[in-house]
């Protein structure tokens, strides 16, 4: 007696632990006493439900490592010209070395002490004469590069969720995985196309000088004047939608970065037209006012990602750090332009490995035939247990129903994800919920068959079905615990609503119903049993 | 309500060779639709590219949706009719993956709309698959399958028996071989026919007569499963990969009813002739079998009608699959048991013939 009124007990418990966790999701809203205390998330849904957008990127780290180098041997330039000493070549050479050509008659020792005081992070490679030439190879040290890489893609990732801020999603998942991708996740996002712009921009600002004196086109064709490059602007003229490509002949040294920047914002100039303005630090200002002083008379050209946007003169040095990006902008080109240039520049391009897209419409759409499936399948199996089982079977579809209510439950209650699979699922166990309570009712049949009573029959039945019932789950169980293991995305949703799914209805079917058929033949003292 | 009376005896194991015949035609069909459809069997999930899902707001055909990609570049893409008769929804499969198509969804909706106008065509859905992800998911595929036969593999190997002696010796073969083999050099494909292989000869030389009728049935299974998949024109992506190791896990449930039967029945010491006991057993579970497997049949059923276009291969592989899964406990499982019987079993004492 006093173990049935336990038994009730603890079904009666779990089912209201069950019901709060899942009132957020039914609710439009909580009382402030609840969400204090009490689990208030509602269950979340998957992209393919919900519609987003879920992008892998990968960081490029060896950029990183090249940029690293390329500006270290920029300094081995300057420190040599500061010193006087004679070089033929400073190069970066693969992805993190970097080859020293001294002229002939050069002495060791200055370049040595050079190396050793100024720059730690470079390990000195074997010196190798040939000729009158020496020659050595620099490696940047092993935990350096590592520390690098490690850290171009923990910059990466934050630059990356500055800029998803300023987009404003509303619940984004950014996250790195493995070595060097970033996980993104924008649920509920509409302009896709624009995200991954925004998001796969590298957005590095350069300035360099424009060589007005040599000839561009003699550049163009393949006569580039050393320590210099040619880059190009691309115009797509708003009105007539015309794109046009103009040559520059650069100087390949960055005179500033965006790495300066403090601001940029959208602006208006007379004409209405937005332009993108911008904000040095102090740094960056005294950089700019020096560049601007320097060269009055000669373009500057602003690059950005290798694209130049324009190249104006410079009228005269300009101090206060506030310069301004034009380039006929539409507002939103304008405004992305700003947020990306506020957020940062990406320390290594970043690659697209996978994207899979759903739109709203499609996300309800697969929402609505998963449940109309549910509801069918489900009615079917209810109304077959009752027409076969009678009384019994109205006790089977209650066990159902507290069934669908745990795994629902447990979705919020671990913050699993439900994804269409995971819809599959739920109806996969609800077929697979009654087969547990078909076992133990063949059973009492049987025994009833051969005679035994109804006390009896119920829990013989119990016992031999309760063996075979857990047996025989345990296979759909090892092949749920591996797709969660290796699954991704939608199949975990589906391997997580299989396993609650499986032992919810295992509870529910040896504990839960077992109470029932004893409340009815211990209470209620009933005669025969309506199976 | 009985849908089967109870005292029901149908002749399974007499009629056993037509199951035989039945199963084998069925196996061939399967593997020569496998190796016909060779590399058209795999989706963007594991081959890579990309695949975008159209609707349109009048009916279309082929022909015009290609027009209306040349502007795009993808005029020689995949064009495949998707989902039910009202929806005009429409699958473009490219190879085209790398970064380089970044914004290829919008060049795709661009060009499209340049022949059906803004609100006559919507992009619903986009799947791209780069080269690297491609091939970390056939990795991880592989490995789940892997790792699920030989759980399984060595479950089953004690569940049968009751004895702890077998599974321990399964598991230290499968680790032993698995591991030389991969030393050897041997990729996960041939490991998983590997695992298998061992699994199979163990039980053969181990004895253990039901766990071989559990793994010939489950092998049996899964190739006509994936035969079906094969012949009906549709892919393998993770999702029908996810069916198909349930369909593993759930067709055993079936294969271990029967045969707990069959073992109380052992156990009970009816000396009768082993086919018949087998014949006994699988007429007395038989109600059980067709309950058990009609109702979940009824939810996948109702999944594949009216789930939609999106998890509709998923719900088709669970459908054959559960079929087949019920017919092989029945028919390939059990009679492997009296084949063994008939071949190695001991000689009774007393024999009742029928």
């Amino acid at each position: 007696m006093k173990n049935l009124q336990w038994r009730i007990l603890a079904v009666v418990a779990i089912v209201a632990v069950a019901l709060i966790y899942l009132l957020p999701t039914l609710s439009k809203e909580l009382p402030p006493w609840w969400t204090a205390v009490l689990p208030s998330e509602k269950i979340h849904l998957g992209l393919d439900l919900q519609g987003g957008m879920h992008l892998l990127l990968e960081v490029q780290t060896e950029k990183a490592a090249e940029n690293r180098t390329d500006r270290l041997a920029e300094e081995i330039k300057d420190r040599f010209r500061d010193a006087q000493i004679r070089f033929r070549q400073v190069e970066r050479q693969g992805e993190s070395g970097i080859l020293v050509s001294l002229a002939s008659g050069q002495p060791w020792e200055p370049v040595n002490s050079i190396f050793k005081e100024k720059f730690p992070t470079l390990d000195v490679g074997a010196r190798d004469t040939t000729g009158d030439q020496l020659q050595v190879v620099l490696q940047l040290k092993a935990n350096e590069l590592q520390h690098l890489k490690n850290f171009a893609v923990a910059q990466g990732l934050e630059t990356i969720r500055n800029r998803i801020d300023q987009f404003g999603v509303a619940e984004p998942d950014i996250r790195t995985q493995g070595e060097n991708r970033i996980l993104v996740q924008l649920p509920g996002i509409k302009d896709t196309q624009r995200a991954i712009d925004l998001i796969g921009k590298t957005a590095l600002l350069e300035f360099k000088l424009v060589d007005d004196q040599n000839s561009v086109n003699e550049a163009v064709a393949g006569k580039v004047p050393p320590g210099e490059r040619v880059y190009h602007g691309t115009r797509v003229d708003p009105a007539t939608g015309q794109v046009s490509r103009t040559a520059y002949l650069l100087k390949d040294r960055t005179l500033l970065t965006g790495e300066y920047l403090t601001n940029a914002q959208v602006q208006f100039d007379r004409n209405n037209q937005p332009y993108v303005g911008l904000s040095f630090n102090d740094t960056g200002a005294k950089v700019f006012e020096r560049i601007t002083g320097d060269h009055v008379g000669e373009r500057l050209a602003i690059v950005l990602d290798d694209n130049v946007y324009s190249a104006p003169v410079i009228q005269d040095r300009i101090g206060g750090g506030n310069a301004m990006i034009t380039g006929h902008f539409s507002m939103d080109e304008a405004k992305d332009l700003a947020v990306v240039l506020r957020a940062g520049s990406l320390p290594a391009p970043v690659k697209i490995l996978e994207q899979r897209t759903v739109g709203p419409s499609l996300g309800r759409d697969s929402i609505r035939k998963g449940l109309i499936s549910m509801a069918v399948g489900g009615l079917a199996v209810v109304l077959f247990m009752l027409v076969y089982y009678r009384a019994s079977g109205v006790i089977a579809d209650l066990a159902l129903i507290i069934d669908i209510l745990l795994i629902m439950a447990g979705l919020a209650a671990f913050r699993a994800t439900l994804t269409l699979p995971g819809v599959a699922g739920i109806i996969l166990t609800i077929g697979m919920a009654v087969d547990a309570n078909v076992l133990i009712f063949e059973r009492i049949r049987e025994e009833l068959r051969l005679g035994k009573t109804p006390r009896a029959a119920v829990d013989t039945g119990f016992d031999r079905a309760s063996i075979t019932i857990l047996d025989a789950n345990v296979t759909t169980l090892i092949a749920a615990v591996v797709l969660l293991q290796f699954g991704t995305g939608p199949i975990r949703g589906f391997a997580v609503t299989l396993t609650l799914g499986v032992l919810a209805s295992m509870f529910s079917a040896i504990f839960g119903t077992k109470i029932v058929f004893d409340y009815l033949l211990q209470k209620r003292r009933v005669k025969t049993l309506s199976i | 309500m009985e849908l089967i009376r109870p005292d029901i005896n149908i002749d399974f194991v007499g009629k056993r060779k037509y199951a035989y015949l039945l199963s084998l035609s069925f196996i061939i069909i399967s593997l020569v639709g496998l190796v016909w459809r060779g590399g058209s069997l795999y989706g963007i999930d594991f081959a890579g590219g990309t695949v975008i899902q159209v609707s349109f707001a009048k009916p279309t055909d082929p022909g015009k949706i290609r027009q209306g990609l040349t502007a795009a570049g993808l005029e020689r893409s995949a064009i495949q009719r998707f989902g039910g008769e009202g929806e005009n929804n429409y699958l473009i499969r490219t190879d085209l993956a790398g970064p380089e198509q970044g914004n290829l969804q919008d060049r795709v909706k661009e060009s499209l709309e340049g022949v059906y106008g803004k609100e006559g065509v919507t992009v619903e859905r986009v799947e791209m698959v780069g080269p690297s992800v491609g091939h970390d998911l056939r990795q991880k595929a592989l490995l789940a399958v892997f790792y699920a036969t030989l759980f399984i593999a060595i479950y089953i190997s004690g569940r049968f028996e009751l004895k702890w002696l077998p599974p321990v010796i399964m598991t230290a073969a499968l680790i032993l071989g698995v591991y030389t083999l991969r030393v050897v050099g041997l990729n996960i494909p041939l490991l998983i026919l590997a695992a298998l292989l061992i699994a199979t000869a163990l039980c053969w030389v181990l004895k253990l007569k039901y766990a071989l009728g559990a793994v010939v049935a489950t092998i049996h299974d899964v190739i006509i499963t994936a035969g079906a998949i094969a012949v009906a024109g549709k892919e393998f992506d993770l999702t029908v990969l996810a069916a198909i190791l349930t369909i593993t896990g759930y067709s055993l449930n079936d294969t271990i009813i029967v045969f707990d039967r069959i073992r109380e029945n052992v156990r009970k010491g009816r000396r009768r002739d082993f086919a018949e006991l087998v014949n006994g057993s699988i007429n007395q579970v038989l109600t059980r079998t067709l309950l058990t497997s009609g109702t979940t049949l009824t939810t996948i059923l109702a999944l594949f009608f009216f789930g939609g276009a999106v998890i509709h291969d998923f719900a088709y592989t669970l459908m054959v699959g559960i079929i087949v899964g019920t017919y092989s406990s029945s028919f390939v499982a059990s009679p492997v048991l009296i084949e063994w019987e008939t071949r190695f079993g001991k000689p009774r004492p007393a024999q009742g013939k029928k």
